[in-house]
């Protein structure tokens, strides 16, 4: 007779109906293939961890966000946020389905220019702007987004030096209605701050003023907050066509819709809870229409969504190092992924499945990475089957932030694989080797050498 | 290792103490271990009956039982009567 499969014995008390810490979500469906590619070929093929991105589901979900906005609004653009996933076969996904790019310093400004994007389709936010990095935007006509006074002034000083009349945007922070508000950044709305910066540029006749930027916060779980902020960028841009008879070309809401993502403490699923492209898309065109454009004259809407867009596309795999037990009775699991190659585990509580069919006993488990660090925890508390040494999981929703947020840390960061539309799997990033991290290094004459 | 005499373990995989109140429930293998410590079996037979019965290593299950009488223990499910553990 066959032998049956193993399953470690397990006993757990009866809780009343009360849901507990542990939330009441089980995630003991497996997923066992990615875009029709087996998890365990995959590591097979690549290691454990591995990042798995989905060229499918970036399209699909592009796509999505694209229609929420066309069917209602007549000038839509999307602008890749590059911080938010810079491997470049990334951003080339988004470039084909027509996305400008989005930086906020030089070296994505250059990353961008590299992989392809004319200069006049890059969008150059931030604070930290270097003079040279000014220069190059000017030079390549990009669209400056103004963050500070400072900033303003260095540039109308190089379009007087460079004879050339930059395009440019200010950044605008405003009351939305949810705390705390995002005012570090950019210019104030209530304060007149945003009136004086726009005066001064079009007092200078040196700039060009296209558009008005803001962006009010990331995971906004309100879609009524970008009612707010579109309301208050047209009341600018209407100010502005009464004061100087000056047309702005568009506006830019910039980014911060919701992932799919859990956030920690939350009660319920993201999925159930965080509004949709369709309500952030309703919110922020009503807005506009209904201000005082005239309506065959609305300006360019653009949108620098970075983690709705791409969070859902990633995926990192890993396998279960070994189960163990707290002094307190509570399963612990330690798996080969670590808080270094997931930086949104301190913000999520992301979705963890096992890479194979398990029974439907589930026990409540501490997941912890690797790292020899107290707060290497994935996640706190999740039910899950019981895994054993060697079980491969696949940890949902991590397309965003992790890949750009990443620290090699006592170990090297692992490989990245596309899974192409046609259905293919793409090595998009080599894993790192010591070589890689050492080639940085110098090594002084007098310490080349010891004897132990 | 001996099981509580009035802890009841229904075949449905719920276990009750009625010391306490408290109910349990246990996945297929943890019922037949429940089942075997309750009919005297020492680890050395739970061990082999397992061992025949499922696809598995002898220290996989050595852990998982020892780790399992730890959560019988945890839960005063074990007769405290100063026998030898194994
Ligand atoms: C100016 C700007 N635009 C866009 C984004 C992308 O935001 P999100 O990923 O929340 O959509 C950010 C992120 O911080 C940002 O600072």
């Amino acid at each position: 007779m066959e032998k049956l499969r193993y399953e470690r014995p397990l006993i757990r008390k009866l809780e009343s109906d009360m849901p507990n810490k542990f939330g009441s979500r089980t995630e003991f469906l497996p997923k066992t293939h990615i875009d029709g590619i087996a998890v365990k070929d995959l590591i097979n093929d690549y290691g454990s961890p591995l990042f798995v991105i989905s060229e499918k589901n970036i399209r699909e979900t592009y796509q999505s966000a694209k229609k929420a906005f066309t069917t209602r609004y007549p000038k839509i653009q999307f602008a890749w946020s590059y911080k938010t996933n810079y491997l470049s076969a990334v951003c080339n996904v988004f470039h084909q389905e027509g996305s400008w790019a989005e930086v906020v310093s030089g070296f994505e400004y250059d990353k961008a220019l590299a992989n392809g994007v004319s200069g006049k389709k890059i969008i150059f936010n931030g604070p930290d702007k270097t003079e040279d990095d000014l220069r190059k935007a000017i030079t390549n006509d990009s669209l400056i987004h103004i963050d500070h006074l400072d900033e303003l002034y260095t540039i109308i000083e190089l379009a007087d030096e460079m004879k050339q009349k930059p395009r440019v945007a200010i950044r605008v922070n405003m009351d939305t209605g949810v705390y705390p508000i995002w005012d570090r950044f950019g210019f104030n709305y209530e304060n007149g701050q945003a009136w004086d910066a726009l005066n001064k540029i079009m007092r200078s006749g040196k700039l060009e003023l296209v558009g008005l930027h803001t962006h009010i916060g990331t995971f906004m779980l309100t879609a009524q907050a970008y009612g707010t902020a579109a309301y208050k960028l047209a009341d600018l841009a209407i100010g502005i066509r009464n004061r100087y008879n000056h047309k702005i070309k568009y506006i830019d809401m910039g980014g911060g819709f919701a992932s799919s993502n859990t956030l920690k403490g939350a009660y319920l699923p993201g999925t159930d809870t965080n509004p949709t492209f369709d309500d952030y898309a309703e919110a922020i065109t009503s807005a506009l229409i209904n201000s005082d454009f005239e309506p065959g004259n609305l300006p360019l809407l653009i949108l620098e969504t970075g983690r709705a867009l791409i969070d859902d596309a990633g995926y990192l795999l890993g396998s279960v190092i070994s189960n163990k037990r707290l002094s307190d009775g509570r399963r612990n699991t330690i798996v080969d992924v670590g808080v270094n190659l997931l930086f949104t585990s301190f913000w999520y509580d992301h979705k963890i499945t096992p890479a194979r069919e398990f029974t439907h006993y589930v026990e409540d488990t501490v997941l912890y990475g690797p790292l020899c660090m107290n707060i290497d925890v994935i996640r706190e508390n999740v039910s899950l089957p019981l895994m054993n040494k060697g079980d491969q999981f696949v940890i949902h929703s991590v397309g965003a932030y992790n890949l750009t947020q990443w620290m090699q840390f006592i170990t090297l960061r692992p490989k990245v694989v596309m899974i192409g539309s046609d259905g293919k799997p793409y090595l998009i990033r080599e894993s790192e080797s010591i070589e890689s991290i050492t080639a940085y290094e110098k090594m002084p004459e007098h310490l080349k050498s010891f004897k132990l | 290792m001996k099981i509580k005499k009035n802890v009841a373990i229904s075949d449905s995989g719920f276990i009750f103490n009625p010391d306490t109140g408290e109910s349990f429930s246990a996945n297929p293998i943890g019922m037949e271990m429940l089942e075997m410590l309750r009919d005297g079996m020492d680890y050395e037979e739970i061990r082999k009956n397992i061992l025949d019965k499922y696809k598995s290593e002898k220290d996989t299950v050595e852990k998982d039982y020892n780790d399992f009488i730890t959560m019988l223990k945890q839960y005063n499910l074990i007769e405290n009567d100063g026998q030898k553990d194994d």
